[in-house]
């Protein structure tokens, strides 16, 4: 194992949370009509289990997952299926499954707390968790049972709940820890039975005093002595997975592992509430914390809402529109995705909405221009990289100084982006060239495969022809063989 | 309701290229202004033929190239060449010669390599290195400084020679102007003259050169604005004086007689200008942080082999063009490691 080495700090940013930190936690309206899109934003797209037409009770299974550790989908409402595929108006968006609300709040007959769940075998309490759907809910949406289990089966000794919530303008953990720790601290305990790790510490920024003293009560009245909390500096991106492991434990997470690899796991705070709900209630993952803010957002606040609620329904929820929004993003201002329209419904990986308008957004001074490799790119860099020549070989399309340059290693925090000042999109570039690389490697491979297919067809042809030659030539010589013994 | 769509991060620090150009150009304001009050006005006349030369090459070279030319015009960064270069000629230099030197600097330092980014050597040492090839005795005539020449007939006598290349006629060459420190120790060690006695017959200050010493004096007050200001990182700086330092006092303390100190050569010369302004050039430099550090000390070292050794009066310009032909060669042994790398 590694010693820790400092790798470059990232970056202070303006936190714009002033606001939201203070709000609590506001139930969303319920929505006439959800909308829950089949790919929730992982990529993962499950297969819808009911008809159109039929009707479901909140809380029933809607899609299960294909293959892999997917997870399965929930109705976040009660009613009638209104249509599965895409979205009328919203095609952009994706296939998935709208229900019509009949407002009856009827539970599915799975949705029953589970009492015993600190006597379930660890196997049993994660296909409890997988059951209910639980994904992580720091926006990765990696499926959580999987992720305990593959933990479990590596014997981690370690495990990490992230409340860092360091990306500017999110602070729906931040919520969840000021009014609800002690269910953090609960989930934590069922998520160190589940995995199988000795001890969990639970790990914020040193900007969120109130949640780590809510936490520190929470702390003390369940007297674990297992579970402990660490503050960080409030350094993006302090909450990416990796650099979070590595300021808590002091452990580098080798390249090409994952972190039970050296016996850590990690887990976001929302997902231990909401595994400390599905025990206690038996409610699976139908809603979760979203802040709802920026400038163009009237009163901007922490809301508890269905999945599939239309975006535009939260902005009302949270006083409509203020001044001239321009852009709608989900996620923080570093690395949030950019949605072209409020119709688009909640997913699990929105932790945050920001409604911005142009005081919010600052675009490079100048078109983009020739890097000078002034390396302050390499300065920020939470992954040792030096993004500057990385770009160039993103240029040159050369694998192996993609390899060297560690095109795999870039965590796309956006660092780099923020401080170039010659306005080069280093972060889209590198995600675009992972994608032409998994392209091409397909393609190498199918061409490879049909190579081979060629070649051996060729091979058989070549067998079958010289088989023929063969026999052709016996027959000629039995022949004149026997025109001479008959001579 | 819709909106635009871009990707993250939706924002950014705000930091320019231009804004890096025009602080470095600020930075550069104390040393012309010890260099025009030690050497006369020769740079305020250089950086007027230099600076509009050098706009009109990369205007014409991207004009060829077909490429907008009002973003590169205004990124400042010909203007630093330009700069750069008219600050390490000598003053008397007729114009013609500071014209073709900003053109070379700018069209085959700059533009054959693609323009900004791509150049493999640092522009205005390109310029200098031609010119100081092809022009030697102009390129080494610096004008007497101190008592000798009061500044009304320096002015004049460097206004003359700019635009005539030739002393007024009430002025000789001979009387007014003189090797530099540097030339003088360089020959006068080549005639196995001691120390004390070119010392005795050479513009020496206190510490280095006379005159150089405030232009040195000044340039290492701007250096340490840009560090401060962080467009200049210490890695370079601090590597290049030590490469410099650390051998010339070692020879001194070894041959006293045959070495002038560490505190001649940092201050005499280009030192301070090569050290924050010339070889901090990131484009043409070592890339990551160890690289740097090799970079500059290489720089620096070389700077005292040619100063000592070579047939050229400074050696910074030429040491920083052999680094330049390194860089590659350091960037690939000083890669960093990668977040979770193992290396064996």
């Amino acid at each position: 194992m590694q010693a820790r080495r400092d790798f470059a700090p990232g970056l202070v940013l303006d936190a714009r949370k002033r606001s939201t930190m203070r709000e609590r936690i506001v139930a969303a309206p319920e929505p006439a009509q959800v909308f829950v899109l089949l790919d929730q934003g992982d990529g993962r797209r499950g297969t819808p289990c009911v008809r159109e037409g039929e009707r479901v009770r909140q809380g029933a299974a809607i899609a299960r997952a294909d293959d892999g550790p997917g997870a399965d989908l929930h109705a976040p409402v009660a009613g009638r299926i209104r249509s599965i595929g895409p979205h009328e108006n919203l095609r952009e968006a994706g296939p998935g499954i709208v229900i019509d609300n009949d407002g009856s709040d009827e539970r599915d007959s799975r949705w029953e707390p589970c009492p015993d769940a600190d006597s379930l075998d660890p196997d049993d309490l994660i296909e409890r968790i997988r059951g209910g759907g639980i994904v992580g809910l720091g926006g990765a949406l990696y499926p959580t049972a999987a992720k305990l289990a593959q933990g479990r089966d590596r014997s981690v000794t370690h495990l990490v709940l992230n409340g860092a919530e360091c990306e500017p303008w999110i602070c729906c953990d931040d919520a969840l820890m000021r009014e609800t720790p002690g269910e953090v601290v609960r989930g934590a305990q069922l998520m160190l039975r589940a995995c199988g790790a000795a001890k969990c510490t639970i790990a914020i920024e040193d900007d969120k005093a109130e949640a780590g003293a809510a936490l520190e009560a929470a702390l003390a009245a369940a007297g674990d002595a297992r579970l402990s909390l660490a503050v960080l500096p409030a350094v993006y991106p302090a909450g990416a997975e990796r650099q979070l492991l590595t300021a808590v434990t002091g452990l580098e997470v080798p390249q090409h592992a994952w972190p039970p690899a050296i016996g850590l796991l990690c887990q976001n705070v929302g997902t231990a509430v909401a595994i400390a709900r599905l025990m206690r209630t038996g409610e699976p993952l139908i809603r979760r914390i979203v802040t709802v803010t920026g400038s163009g957002v009237a009163h901007p606040g922490n809301l508890d809402a269905r999945i599939g609620t239309p975006i535009a329904e939260l902005i009302a929820a949270a006083g409509g529109y203020a001044g001239a929004p321009r852009r709608l993003w989900f996620g923080g201002s570093m690395t949030g995705r950019a949605l072209p329209d409020d119709a688009w419904p909640l997913t699990s990986a929105m932790n945050c909405i920001v409604a911005a308008t142009a005081a919010d957004l600052r675009a490079p001074a100048q078109a983009e221009q020739a890097c000078i490799r002034c390396g302050d790119c390499a300065r920020v860099c939470p992954a040792g990289l030096l993004p500057q020549e990385l770009h160039r070989a993103v240029r040159s399309r050369d694998e192996m100084l993609l390899e060297r340059f560690g095109l795999a290693d870039c965590i796309e925090c956006g660092c780099c982006d923020y401080v170039c000042p010659s306005a080069i999109p280093l972060v889209e570039r590198f995600r675009q060239e992972r994608v032409a690389m998994r392209e091409r490697a397909a393609e190498a491979a199918r061409a490879k495969a049909a190579r081979l297919h060629f070649e051996h067809r060729e091979r058989r042809l070549a067998e079958l022809e010289a088989d023929r030659r063969r026999e052709f030539e016996d027959a000629r010589r039995r022949a004149r063989d026997s025109s001479r013994d008959g001579g | 309701m819709r909106f635009e769509t871009a990707p993250a991060p939706h924002v950014v620090a705000g930091f320019t290229v231009p804004r890096v150009m025009f602080l470095v150009l600020l930075a550069l304001a104390p040393a012309a202004v010890a260099h025009v009050v030690v050497f006369g006005p020769g740079l305020l006349l250089q950086f007027a033929v230099a600076a509009p030369v050098a706009l009109g090459c990369e205007a014409a070279a991207l004009a060829l190239r077909r490429r907008p030319a009002l973003p590169a015009l205004r990124d400042g960064s010909v203007l630093v060449t330009a700069a750069l270069l008219a600050i390490c000629l000598p003053p008397l230099l007729p114009w013609w010669l500071t014209a073709l030197g900003t053109a070379v600097a700018v069209l085959l330092g700059k533009h054959v390599y693609g323009g900004l980014g791509y150049n493999p050597f640092n522009p205005a040492m390109v310029g200098y290195a031609v010119l100081l090839i092809s022009f030697p005795v102009a390129m080494t005539r610096w004008p007497l400084t101190g008592a000798e020449l009061d500044w009304p007939t320096l002015a004049r006598l460097t206004i003359h020679s700019f635009y005539s290349g030739v002393p007024p006629p009430d002025l000789s060459w001979d009387a007014w102007t003189g090797a530099t420190a540097l030339d003088a120790l360089r020959t006068g060690l080549r005639q196995r003259l001691t120390l004390q006695e070119i010392r005795a017959g050479a513009p020496f200050g206190v510490l280095g050169a006379a005159g150089f010493v405030w232009v040195n004096l000044a340039a290492l007050a701007g250096g340490l604005f840009l560090l401060r200001r962080g467009i200049v990182r210490w890695q370079i700086p601090a590597a290049l004086l030590a490469g410099l330092a650390l051998p010339a006092a070692l020879a001194q303390a070894l041959d006293p007689g045959g070495h002038p100190g560490a505190l001649f050569h940092l201050f005499s010369g280009a030192t301070m200008l090569g050290a924050f302004f010339i070889a901090t050039d990131p484009v043409s430099a070592a890339t990551s942080d160890r690289g740097r550090l090799i970079y500059g000390a290489g720089i620096g070292f070389l700077t005292w082999i040619i100063r000592r050794w070579g047939s050229y009066p400074d050696g910074v310009a030429f040491a920083v063009l052999l680094m330049n032909l390194a860089a590659p060669l350091i960037d690939r042994l000083t890669i960093p490691r990668i977040y979770g790398q193992t290396r064996d």
